[in-house]
Order: structure tokens, then sequence, then C-alpha cells
């Protein structure tokens, strides 16, 4: 009970300090914006379009919404030595992390569904499937979860979080098969692409709004599973590692 | 070690009954710790900073605030609790980052140089809150690089020279090597500089030490006879303002244990605080 107590306080603080500050939440309705417009003029093919950019659009506004916020506050707090004060609170590491990064998840949810609201004003979505959508959504942001917590966990400023960030997700936009399907890939680049958690995430968003699945959906959300356990795993040990001497 | 942040390569740590080497979690709730960096939430105010502090340690909504506003108050902060703690002085932000380390009532308390770095009065208010959470019953762990701050508020002392406990003991046995020990300070009115050699040619069972311009050291095992040393000084031209009695200090212990001059140790700490 007194760790759910610490678990919850770290979440409502995280959510208002950094979550629900209006910058963020402005950047989290103004990036899928963005990014929806973007795809939707460039494609050129008319409203009949927002299906197929849809998946793509809500893939990256997760991505970035969770990978952006979490390594910069996991890595200011570090830097700060805020940090400490949690690693010293007699609070299960791993239940400390979780703590730390629900906060990215939810926001990393909810940046998802505002393409969706928008494309609700502009297309028919009744053919989509939504209980393959939410739980893939939600898979998708706590992979991408993880992944800033890797990326803030192996470097020590802000700036580097922000770099190798960019490492990994702008070769995911290509890589993932969220705008181009992963055939069009030349085939030296496809084992990258199956070495991603996005690239299953994708595949069952495109199955859950306009297409079939390339791989069984069971399949898809397994390896999201284990990509999630596996981020959280290594994450852990890196802290116990790097930050616990 | 002790408040687990780091692990032993070898031995064992027990606290309260707990093998902490084992189980370094088991016994964070015992500890309170007071980092030498005020490290709590800037975008906090000072009260929700101490009520989220202790909600990391179990705290029910309830308690933890009243104990939050019970801190503010105790600690002189009552008036700026609605302030964000980025808005704080050092001194304050110090008061607050103690608060923070006893909201949870702990058993035994860390606080690594309390006092570095905040103006007289925050230090003074800070040694005052430590000794009377000690006498409240609370142990309390205290690195400082202040000797005459450790003499002051500590029962047992242990000199640490690069990561080594080169000697442990109480501030009263410590103190007994200086027993028998006698010492003189004189202040002059010229420059005696150069004296100490021929004031040490004169008297060759004392020590006689210029300790600056205008300052003469003199030590001896017997009791120190001034007016044979006033009448030489001033033989050599040089007035005798005054001559005190000074009693032998921890920092006297520390240096002749550890060989290293107390105030070039201080004086590199403050160096590095004002660099940081």
């Amino acid at each position: 009970m007194r760790a759910w107590i610490a678990f919850w306080n770290i979440l409502v603080k995280d959510m208002r300090s950094y979550y629900l500050k209006p910058p963020n939440v402005s950047w989290g309705l103004i990036f899928p914006l963005a990014w929806t417009g973007m795809f939707f003029i460039r494609s050129g093919a008319g409203l009949d379009s927002i299906p197929a950019l849809l998946p793509g659009v809500v893939g990256v506004s997760v991505l970035f919404g969770t990978t952006s916020l979490l390594a910069v506050t996991v890595t200011f707090e570090k830097k700060g030595r805020s940090f400490e004060r949690l690693l010293l609170a007699p609070i299960p590491l791993e239940l400390l992390m979780l703590a730390k990064t629900t906060g990215a998840i939810l926001f990393g949810i909810a940046n998802a569904f505002v393409p969706v609201v928008m494309a609700a004003f502009l297309t028919d979505l009744s053919d989509v499937n939504w209980l393959t959508l939410i739980p893939a959504v939600v898979l998708i942001a706590v992979s991408s979860t993880f992944l800033g917590l890797f990326i803030a966990v192996s470097v020590s400023e802000v700036f580097e979080a922000q770099t190798f960030s960019n490492f990994f997700r702008f070769p995911m936009l290509f890589l993932c098969g969220l705008f181009f399907p992963l055939e069009q890939l030349p085939i030296w680049l496809r084992p990258l692409s199956y070495a991603l958690p996005l690239t299953y995430g994708a595949d069952v968003l495109h199955a859950s709004i306009h297409r079939p699945s390339h791989m069984p959906l069971v399949l898809d959300f397994g390896l999201l599973v284990a990509f999630c356990m596996a981020l959280f795993i290594v994450s852990l040990r890196n802290i116990r590692r790097k930050w616990i001497k | 070690m002790l408040t687990g942040l780091a692990r032993p390569d070898a031995g064992t740590i027990h606290i309260a009954g707990i093998d902490c080497s084992v189980r370094p979690k088991a016994a964070q709730h015992l500890l309170g710790i007071v980092p030498d960096e005020s490290n709590l939430y800037p975008e906090l105010t000072g009260y929700e900073n101490l009520c989220f502090c202790g909600a990391l340690y179990g705290m029910r909504k309830h308690d933890r605030q009243a104990r939050a506003r019970e801190l503010l108050d105790r600690f002189g902060l009552g008036e700026a609790a609605g302030r964000k703690f980025a808005g704080y002085s050092k001194g304050m932000k110090r008061r607050l980052t103690i608060a923070a380390g006893i909201v949870h009532q702990p058993q035994i308390l860390f606080l690594d140089e309390p006092t570095t770095g905040i103006d007289v009065a925050s230090a003074r208010q800070v040694r005052r809150l430590i000794a009377d959470l000690n006498a409240g019953g609370t142990t309390v762990f205290l690195t400082t690089h202040y000797i005459e701050e450790a003499e002051r508020l500590c029962r047992r002392i242990a000199f640490i020279v690069s990561g080594q406990i080169v000697r442990i003991d109480t501030v009263e046995d410590l103190m007994r090597q200086t027993e028998g020990r006698y010492v003189m300070q004189f202040a002059v009115a010229g420059s005696a500089v150069g004296l100490g050699e021929a004031m040490a040619a004169e008297f060759p069972r004392l020590r006689c030490q210029v300790i600056a311009e205008d300052s003469i050291r003199v030590e001896s095992s017997d009791p120190v006879r001034v007016g044979p040393l006033v009448r030489f000084i001033e033989e050599h031209g040089i007035e005798v303002s005054e001559a005190r009695k000074v009693r032998p200090s921890l920092e006297d212990v520390f240096v002749r244990v550890t060989g290293i001059e107390a105030t070039a140790m201080k004086r590199e700490k403050e160096k590095a605080g004002a660099g940081a």
C-alpha cells in the first residue's frame, strides 16, 4: 500500500510538472495536426486517403510524444539530482520506474487519439476495429516509452537524450511500415525493420483501420509485449549498473 | 553505501537488524537523507515538496499534510510555504531540504555538508535544528569540512582521508590528545617575520611559530611563562599588543592525526563551493 501511495504521487507530480503543462499539451495537439496536414496535402489523394494515412500518423504521434518527454524529464531530474530522492525512497525500483513512465504512456495514448478524433470529422471510421486498435496504441505507447527510458538511462545530458532519440526515431519513420509498406524497402533493410517494435504496432494499426495485416495479429501483439518487457528489463539493469554503483 | 546508492564490494551493512548488503531497500524507510545539494523540485512549492517527499515514504494524505505544515513552521518557512522552491534563498532551500529529509520521522538522518554555502544566520539555525533532532532521539550522521561544526554538534567523530577512516573516537577522547599541551598566541604591532627561528634558539623547549605577519604561536608541554617571551620580542623592537592563552581545538587534533592543514582543506572546499 505504501509503495502504491508513492507510485500514485510520482505519477500525479509528473503529470502536473511535465505532461499537463500548456507547452506540452499544445505540442501534443499541434504535432499530430501538423503530421496529418502534411501527409494529407502531400498525398493529394483527397479525403479517401485518410484511412491509409491514419495508422502512420497515430504511430508517429505516439512515438514522438512519449520518447521526447520521457527521455528529457528523466535526464533533467537525474542531472538536477532530484532523481536521487526517488532512488533513495523505499519503493522497489521496478515500481518506481513504472511510476516514472506511466505519465509518458498516458501522454502518448492521448497523442494517438488526436489524429483519430480529427479523422472522425473528415471520414467514416465505422469500419475501424477498435478492439485491436486500442490495445495496439497502448502497446506502442508502452514500448516507445520504454525506448525513451532506455535512451534516458544511456545518456547524461538533456541534449544527448534528444540526439540519441532522433537516432532511433527518424529511421523508424521509414523502416516500420508506417507510411511505406515494408515490401517497398530494399531487401537488405528489412531485417532492421523487424528488429523495431513499431513495425509490429504499425501492422496492427493498418489492420485495424484499412487493410489486412502482414503478420498474424497474435504474433504482432506477442512481439510488442516481448519488446516492452525486454526494453524495461534492460533499462532497469542499466539503472542498477549506472546509477546504483 | 549505507543509504543504498552504492553497493559494498566487501563486508556487510546492518541497520536496525536489517542486512542492507543483501536487502538494500529494506531499511530505507528508517533513513532520512539530506544531500549536499538542495535537490528538491524547483517547480513545486515548499509545502508541495514536503507533501511529495512524505508520499514517497508512503505517508497518507492527511498525515503528510499535517507534518508538512508542522515542519514549515518549525523551520521558519511557514510564510514561504506557498512559494515555489526555485524562488527560495540558499538558506531557505537548505532548511527545506533538511525538513524533507525528516518528513517521515526517520530514526537515522544522514546530513551531507548541511551548512556549506549558506549565510551565518541560516547556518546557526540549521545547527540548532540538528541539535534538536539529535536531542529528540534521531541518530545523525553529519559529513562536514567544518571541524568546529563537528566539534560543536557531534559526539563521535571519524576523520576520513582519501576515503579511509584514519581515526574514529568520541570528541572527549580525541581532545584528550591535547591534554598537557599549553598554547599561547602573541599579537604584535610590527612584523614578526623571521622572529620564529630566533625564539626557537632562545627557548629550545618551546615550539615557536610565526603564523601570520603579526602573530606568533608558542606551544609547550609545560605552562608557558609569558614575561620572558614578551621581553624577548620587545628587545627585537617589536611591540606586543596582546598575549592570550589558546585552548587546543579539534582542528589541532585533526592536523596532528592526518597531517592535513584543516584551513587549507576548508579553503579548497569553499573555493569549490563558490565555483559550483
